[in-house]
């Protein structure tokens, strides 16, 4: 720590800011699943807001659901303290000891009880028929869902015969397929959950037989994107082996989301009321969310492109909160214009670069950007001189950037890292295309200059003494010339490193890694400065702010957290994935972060107040890759799949699919302009989309907006612009210069 | 398929003996059957999650290869301890060996002398890893560059290297129609075209290339290697008529040197070496000169070649074993050329041999029966076909010993019945057992009877 708070400038001076968000810092009960003692910390220091997960349903009393959930658990871990704290702060004196009932076994650490109270609110459910009406029964369930998993589970331990379970089954199926086109397709998304909540009630009331059966019978008719989850749900077939599956806790704590019109609905009601087929109904009442919308029943392609996450689709209105997509406004920098200006430009050229300097960026920030968050949404770090200096560099070089397009597409330089044994797990440029930095399985990072300027360290101590602190070249004395070198090796991680982040001001760099931390190293002294200690577990991706001092780690806590580089805690902590946080991205305004999972969505987090804004739900993989446009409208998204998902921010919807990589895509990146969208994958290729016409294809007139049923056009082979193979070296990044010149960079592989 | 393929997964459980086996290993005595069961679900239900976390180290490491690291932090995960030591260089690092009634497989750790290890020179220290740039792309356009992929796609090559039969596929599918039609006039033409072709090929013994590689041998040979010399002298005594052979021997003297840098004379001298491997005839007196040696000899000099030199720009290898196929799917081809192509294909290891030679067994053992059962043939095809089939049993049986010791076990000499054993149980090794290829060989006994060719089973040709 001590290095870093005596780095020079900004981070002092944003010190305002980040205290204030300090002290609303939430403790999310998600995390409470992870186990760890040391939450207490965390607890007390904090007061709590809505869990971004419980957004949609009755916010006021979920909150308390939770808030109960978190007092009982910070109780049975004897830490009086913080539960006097958290009640006085959320000024729950009166109303928990009547509430207290619903999950009271938790508390007392008496299983049995917790589990015969669910039982009973279950049982009281199971009559209810109307979804309208089964608000009470879920926040029950969700304060439970916290306290065990145990208590979890025993929502399945309701008895059935097992043997008429394929009964059922194949009667739904019979139905099913009996009922008109329109509404088979709609129906069909049933398929999948109701067989797995069958298959694990089978396996959790012991009869395995019946499950094996009943998997070998029916596993083949899923759909081919739900393989990799059959696969592991095939592995489980006794009791035992439910207790710390997570892929099952999220099965069974997030209520799969379905999206069905009236019309298919009251069909299926009618059906299953007809044939009494409570077993089923029950299941539908209990574990899926069904979201009925009034209109025409969806089309296959329609269903097919929004499926395939853990958890179902995303329920409607959680996509309707207002995001702040615009940009923030460019800060005026007086352009010094004596010096630095070319010969050849005289009194005449002064004024007009001035003028359209002023165009390129007021074409993207309006003074009255009616979507841009206000100015000081988030406490940003203030410009220092360098970074001004960097500005004006910026602005020149934009004026001698290309212009791309479908006609003019750009050039590739493609770096390979050579011997590299299949160890290159990450790369970054930076902004200005100067610094590459390489992180690598054997839990180095290294560095290189690829401009022919060398790295050189800062001098030590002693030596900087010496040197006349008020001549004009200090900045260039400090360094000590004989360091300079191509490139530096920095050694710190116990594990492979699996991503890396520069600053923006080409000042630190962050590595994130399997040994659970994330690091930030001085680019000026080339050691390490922090050790960001709050994943336990291995750290997937980072990803600094546009604007410096923030960043984001996502890993396989299945959390992304937010930090600012002088807090060793996270000043945030974005809970709800259901599988391991794979990447994350800041939007280009800061306001908000951009994460991609292993349970197949995306999701868009406000970094004001933690809330979950959007879910985007279509991935049939992992999300491997994400990129938010340059005008922060639309965001891309790549996973394992091979396909290149675009998506509109604003209205939370889908816009295009790009179909053409046959392996995970690794890099996704816009060009300056956002003109062209290229995509770097494991099969080698790198590949160049059109993604102006792809943005304008798209009609997105108020119904489809309001419902979220969106035609894709098949399109990919018209917005593909280019496809170039690289010689056996995946693609793991891709940047664009100033210029517009695209950068790629991968570890040849020699077979 | 891929239901099926689930279905397998679902069932693979360990077996209960390795159960025991584990259990004896740490010392618990006798465990009860329903034990075994039990543990063995258990711990085939962890692997199997283990190896499921495992996959998702390697998609992060941005591999398409598991490695044993991957296993460690997935075990680190579940809080386990890491397994230390088990990194092997080998795909599977375990022997196997039985007797006494036990069948084991076993980790092999050789007895290493401490003193040689210190005696020896360190290892070269592997190379730093460094960063290249080059363009990819310049304006939407990928340049002819050697860090860029060649222009063909890579399918395509991919198909050429790996299934030469693929490639020639038309030739194929024209065998096929004359064979349908019989002796039509269409196949008389088709004929024609084939010798038409092969006429040019064969006659022209000495091309400007080789003229100038004959100069450049005068030139090596004037110099100070007093052996080479010797040979050269001793093989042009012999004739004019083998120069080819001569020739030959002076390539591979050349490629064995390593001082020499060959490569660039390597296109020029690969139509010789061919020459010398496929060419119809190669001296006045086929039935009586031993040509077939040179042959041997030229493929084995070619295949070399093709280990020295192939790489994936310029596909020696491919464009060989495209060539050799080609001539050896042609019904016409003469039994000198047949020899030559098998020899070549042979000598290009074990996945040629299994690709393309073993799939045509049953082909050429049937026309080798045709030939030696024949009424009348010339001598000259009865030898050629007789070094066919001893060529193919000395390829093939090293490919599948099983075979050939079956084969043995059940006394089976005869070429034809033996080739068609490799071929039957090249194609079914997986599925039956042992016991049915004893059978099934004992069946093909009887259909052809033992002539006892054991002269075939040793290996004439290597030692001339």
């Amino acid at each position: 720590m001590t290095p870093l708070l005596s780095a020079p400038g900004k981070m002092a001076a944003v010190q305002d800011g980040p205290m204030e968000l300090d002290t609303e810092k939430e403790t999310k009960p998600e995390i409470l699943s992870d186990g760890t003692s040391k939450l207490s910390g965390n607890a007390a220091s904090g007061t709590l807001s809505s869990s971004p997960l419980t957004a949609g349903g009755a916010p006021k009393q979920e909150d308390q659901q939770t808030l109960i959930a978190v007092l009982q658990f910070l109780r049975r871990n004897k830490l009086s303290e913080s539960v006097e704290i958290l009640r006085r702060e959320a000024g729950l004196e009166d109303q928990e000891d009547s509430q207290t009932l619903d999950g009271s076994g938790g508390g007392k650490g008496d299983r049995d009880g917790g589990e015969a109270n669910s039982l009973l609110s279950r049982v009281s459910i199971t009559s209810a028929a109307a979804p309208q009406s089964t608000l009470t029964p879920i926040t029950v369930k969700r304060a439970n869902e916290q306290l065990d998993v145990s208590v979890v589970l025993s929502a399945y331990s309701q008895q059935g015969d097992p043997s008429l379970y394929q009964v059922y089954y194949s009667g739904l199926k019979n139905f099913i397929e009996s009922v008109l086109d329109c509404h088979r397709a709609e129906l069909s998304q049933l398929f999948y959950p109701l067989f797995v909540h069958m298959y694990l009630e089978l396996v959790y009331n012991n009869h395995e037989n019946e499950a094996k059966a009943f998997f070998e019978k029916f596993g083949g008719d899923q759909e081919c994107y739900y393989q990799d989850d059959l696969r592991v749900l095939c592995g489980l077939t006794k009791k035992e082996h439910l207790k710390g599956n997570e892929v099952l806790l999220d099965f069974r704590t997030s209520r799969f989301v379905l999206r069905i019109s009236r019309d298919s609905y009251q069909l299926l009601k009618r059906h299953l009321q007809e044939r009494h087929n409570n077993q089923i109904w029950n299941i539908i009442q209990e574990h899926l969310y069904i979201d009925i919308f009034d209109g025409m029943p969806r089309s296959k392609s329609q269903i097919d492109s929004m499926s395939g996450s853990f958890a179902g689709e995303a329920r409607r209105e959680v996509n309707k909160v207002k995001v702040f997509h615009g940009l923030l406004k460019e800060p005026e920098i007086e352009v010094p214009l004596d010096d630095e200006e070319d010969e050849a430009e005289n009194e005449e050229g002064k004024p007009k670069k001035k003028k359209t300097k002023k165009d390129s960026m007021g074409s993207k920030s309006k003074k009255q950007d009616p979507n841009a968050p206000q100015q000081n949404r988030i406490p940003l770090p203030e410009l220092k001189d360098s970074d001004k200096l960097d500005k004006i560099m910026y602005m020149k070089e934009s004026t001698k950037r290309i212009r791309l397009g479908p006609e003019n597409l750009p050039s590739i330089c493609f770096y390979s890292f050579l011997n590299a044994y299949q160890g290159l797990t990450a790369v970054d440029f930076t902004d200005d295309s100067s610094l590459l930095a390489g992180g690598f399985a054997d839990s180095t990072v290294r560095i290189w200059s690829v401009t022919p300027k060398k790295l050189r360290k800062v001098k030590s101590a002693g030596e900087l003494n010496l040197i006349d602190k008020e001549s004009d070249d200090v900045l260039e004395r400090i360094m000590d010339e004989k360091t300079a070198s191509e490139s530096k090796i920095l050694c710190g991680h116990s594990g492979p490193v699996y991503s890396v982040s520069f600053s923006p001001d080409r000042n630190y760099l962050l590595s994130s890694s399997e040994d659970g931390t994330v690091r930030l190293w001085s680019l000026q002294t080339f050691t390490c400065l922090v050790g960001y200690k709050g994943h336990n577990y291995p750290v997937w991706d980072t990803h600094f702010s546009p604007f410096g001092y923030y960043f984001v780690s996502g890993g396989h806590d299945r959390v992304a957290r937010l930090w600012a580089t002088d807090h060793y805690q996270p000043l945030r902590i974005f809970a709800g994935h259901l599988a391991d946080v794979t990447c994350t991205r800041f939007h280009p305004n800061s306001n908000y972060v951009a994460t991609g999972s292993t349970d197949r969505t995306i999701r868009l987090w406000d970094v004001l107040n933690g809330n979950c804004v959007r879910i985007f739900t279509g991935h049939k993989g992992p999300v491997h890759s994400l990129a938010f446009s340059p005008n922060g409208k639309f965001l891309a998204s790549g996973s394992t799949d091979g396909r290149v998902l675009l998506w509109d921010i604003g209205h939370g919807l889908m816009i295009g699919e790009l179909k053409g990589h046959t392996d995970t895509i690794y890099a996704l990146k816009f060009s300056r302009d956002g003109e062209i969208l290229a995509s770097g994958s494991m099969d080698n290729t790198v590949r160049l989309w059109d993604s102006t016409k792809a943005f304008d294809d798209v009609e997105t007139d108020d119904f489809t907006a309001a419902t979220g049923h969106i035609h894709l056009p098949d399109n990919s082979q018209e917005l593909l612009l280019g496809t170039y193979h690289s010689k056996s070296t995946p693609v793991t990044h891709l940047h664009f210069t100033r210029r517009n010149l695209l950068l790629a960079a991968g570890g040849y592989s020699s077979q | 398929m891929a239901e099926e393929r689930r279905q397998k997964l679902c069932s693979v459980i360990l077996p209960t003996e390795s159960m025991k086996a584990m259990a004896e290993s740490v010392g618990v005595g006798s465990l009860q059957e329903d034990s075994c069961l039990a543990l063995s679900e258990e711990v085939s239900y962890r692997i199997k999650e283990i190896a499921q976390d495992a996959l998702k180290f390697m998609h992060h490491g941005k591999r398409r290869k598991l490695t044993t690291g991957d296993i460690d932090h997935a075990l680190k995960l579940k809080n386990v301890e890491p397994l230390y030591g088990f990194q092997s260089q080998e795909f599977i690092p375990f022997r196997f060996a039985s007797g006494g009634g036990r069948e084991l497989h076993f980790y092999e750790e050789k007895e290493v002398d401490l003193s040689d290890i210190i005696n020896t020179p360190l290892p070269r220290v592997p190379l730093d890893v460094s960063l290249k740039a080059h363009w990819l792309s310049i304006d939407g356009v990928q340049p002819a560059i050697p860090e860029n992929p060649p222009p063909v796609p890579k399918e395509q090559q991919k198909t050429d290297s790996t299934e030469p039969l693929k490639a020639v596929k038309p030739g194929q599918e024209e065998e096929g129609s004359i064979q349908t039609k019989g002796q039509g006039a269409s196949s008389a033409e088709v004929k024609g075209k084939e010798k038409m072709r092969m006429k040019p090929r064969s006659t022209h013994e000495l091309s400007v290339e080789q003229q100038l590689y004959y100069k450049e041998i005068t030139e090596a040979c004037v110099g100070s290697c007093e052996a080479k010399r010797a040979v050269c002298v001793c093989v042009c005594s012999q004739g004019p008529k083998l120069k080819e052979f001569c020739l030959a021997l002076f390539i591979r003297c050349n490629i064995m040197n390593s001082k020499y840098t060959t490569k660039h004379l390597l296109f020029p001298l690969i139509p010789a070496v061919v020459t010398c491997i496929v060419s119809k005839q190669l001296c006045l007196r086929p039935d009586v000169d031993n040509h077939w040696a040179l042959r041997d000899f030229a493929a084995r000099l070619m295949a070399q070649s093709c280990k020295t030199f192939s790489t994936t720009t310029n596909n020696i290898q491919s464009r060989i074993t495209k060539t050799f196929t080609k001539a050896l799917l042609d019904d016409k081809t003469q039994w000198t050329t047949r020899y030559g192509c098998i020899a070549g294909l042979a000598e290009l290891g074990h996945d040629v041999i299994k690709t393309l030679i073993i799939p045509r067994l049953s082909v050429e053992g049937a026309r080798i029966k045709a030939v030696m059962d024949g009424p009348v043939v010339s001598n000259i095809d009865k030898i050629g076909a007789d070094h066919v089939q001893s060529l193919l049993l000395v390829s093939t049986s090293q490919q599948h010993k099983v075979g050939t010791n079956l084969c043995r076990a059940a006394g089976i000499f005869d070429a034809p019945a033996y080739i068609n054993v490799i071929h039957y149980s090249s194609n079914h090794f997986e599925k039956y057992s042992i016991l049915f290829f004893f059978r099934s060989s004992f069946k093909i006994c009887s259909i052809f009877p033992k002539i006892g060719r054991r002269d075939l089973w040793t290996e004439p040709h290597r030692n001339d």
